[in-house]
């Protein structure tokens, strides 16, 4: 090697089982993060469509929360700091794996109640008035009408919301969850290979998204055959 | 009688839509409303089955009245066939899933019922090639013909109809006004606003002409486009005919 750099990939070969089994935590952590915050976002964004006010309100409440806050402190103060409540109050804390599930859970809700909330609306209001006017409900007309068009609309930003949050966990390191990037930090700290170490991790998160933009591409296709 | 409309006011804030409408539509009747935009025709006939609120007044629809919160408004409506400017026509559906979801959501039909009735409906219609095509793929003569059709669906005793060819290139407005004729021979009940002096000349029973809320001057086709009374029927009918 030139420059005196002496790249060992061996050693970063050796730490792959290491590694992928971060890598496990990650995924599990995205997905039912993504899973609970794909519910919240919902209940959250159908809220904020509501004709009632207190709902409406508590949908703004909580987006705006979450959207005013960035994701480190969010997961910071959940462990750190209410987890230090709870000690106090009841003698029980907050595991990191499931903080970590619980943040990625509560920001990607947020962001996916206004990717639900402006898909809903963006459906052409005469599509409710043709439904309303054949005699269907309210309810009929938004599962029959409404939401199997908004929810087209919904995938791509839902996807990007999905590639986000899977990035977003690597800032998890910061609650000492055993994801990818902290595995990645441990072998770092016994080895000292730290530019092959994290070019692998940041490939591992690479090849994360590339699938998922993938399935996503193929999922869209099947849902546009109209 | 089957629609009776009484002192029918209509307001969006301060701005007051239609001022006092009194109108009756009879049985088999074609009523065709015609005036300038923003004289209130549509807003009249979407009080008809209530897409609309009405601020004061009495709506009386095939015997129900649309200002008493005891009536089931989807009941009536079910019963009053509704076509749009802009067809509305639903684009994740095809053809013969846009005529049958109502009946089978609202009705419970058979879904095998529902679709020998969508295909008689598309038949009727012209459009029996149609049946497994979406929406977007027709033209708009044919996805008017088709909303008729989806509306035609519930066995409707009335058909609204609001400014049905106003959206459609010239060369596609007489199939579609050929379904509105051959509708009305059969006796259907219509109430159609319309920009088409030729098809309310012809097809309606009778003609009401709308300015600012209020109607104008009402009148069988060759009263109303032979003498109208009104100044302003007369001077709008000079600008359109």
């Amino acid at each position: 090697m030139s420059g005196g750099l002496d790249l060992d990939w061996g050693k970063a070969i050796d730490a792959l089982p290491f590694l992928l089994e971060g890598l496990v935590w990650t995924i599990i952590i995205a997905v039912f993060g993504l899973l609970f915050g794909f519910l919240i976002g919902l209940a959250a964004g159908m809220a904020k469509t509501s004709k009632k006010l207190w709902l409406r309100g508590t949908a703004s409440f909580y987006i705006e929360i979450v959207r005013g806050t960035p994701i480190l402190v969010q997961a910071i103060w959940l462990y750190f700091g209410f987890n230090q409540l709870l000690m106090g109050m009841f003698h029980f804390r907050v595991g990191e794996i499931y903080a970590g599930i619980i943040v990625i859970a509560i920001n990607a809700g947020a962001y996916i109640a206004e990717i639900v909330r402006g898909s809903i609306q963006s459906i052409d209001k005469g599509q409710v008035e043709a439904g309303r006017s054949l005699g269907m409900c309210e309810r009929q007309t938004f599962f029959h009408i409404v939401w199997p068009q908004a929810f087209k609309r919904m995938i791509p930003p839902l996807g990007n919301q999905f590639i986000i949050s899977l990035k977003d966990t690597s800032l998890l390191t910061a609650i000492s969850v055993g994801e990818l990037l902290r595995h990645g930090q441990e072998v770092v700290a016994n080895s000292f290979n730290a530019f092959e170490i994290y070019t692998l991790v940041a490939l591992l998160y690479l090849s994360l998204t590339l699938v998922i933009s993938r399935v996503l591409r193929v999922v869209e296709r099947r849902l546009s055959v109209h | 009688m089957i629609i009776q409309v009484e002192n029918l006011h209509k307001q969006y804030g301060e701005l007051e839509v239609l001022k006092g409408i009194d109108c009756t539509v009879d049985d088999s009747e074609v009523l065709c409303i015609i005036g300038p935009s923003g004289s209130g025709k549509s807003t009249l006939l979407r009080c008809m089955n209530l897409l609309e609120s009405v601020t004061s007044g009495r709506v009386v629809v095939n015997g129900h009245d649309l200002t008493d919160p005891a009536t089931n408004i989807n009941q009536v409506r079910s019963e009053v066939g509704m076509v749009f400017q802009r067809f509305h026509l639903f684009p994740h559906k095809t053809v013969l899933e846009n005529i049958t979801l109502a009946p089978t959501v609202v009705r419970r039909a058979e879904r095998k019922a529902a679709e020998e009735q969508a295909r008689a409906l598309l038949e009727k219609v012209g459009l029996t090639d149609k049946a497994d095509v979406y929406p977007s793929k027709l033209s708009g003569g044919q996805m008017q013909r088709v909303a008729i059709a989806r509306a035609l669906a519930m066995n409707p005793k009335i058909m609204l109809f609001d400014e049905p060819t106003s959206a459609l290139d010239p060369e596609l407005v007489g199939e579609v006004l050929q379904v509105m004729k051959d509708l009305a021979r059969e006796g259907m009940t219509m109430v159609v606003v319309t920009h088409e002096m030729g098809f309310a000349r012809e097809v309606g029973d009778r003609v009401l002409f709308m300015d600012q809320g209020v109607i104008m001057e009402e009148g069988t086709p060759d009263q109303l486009f032979g003498s109208p009374s009104n100044e302003r029927t007369q001077a709008f009918l000079e600008k359109v005919w």
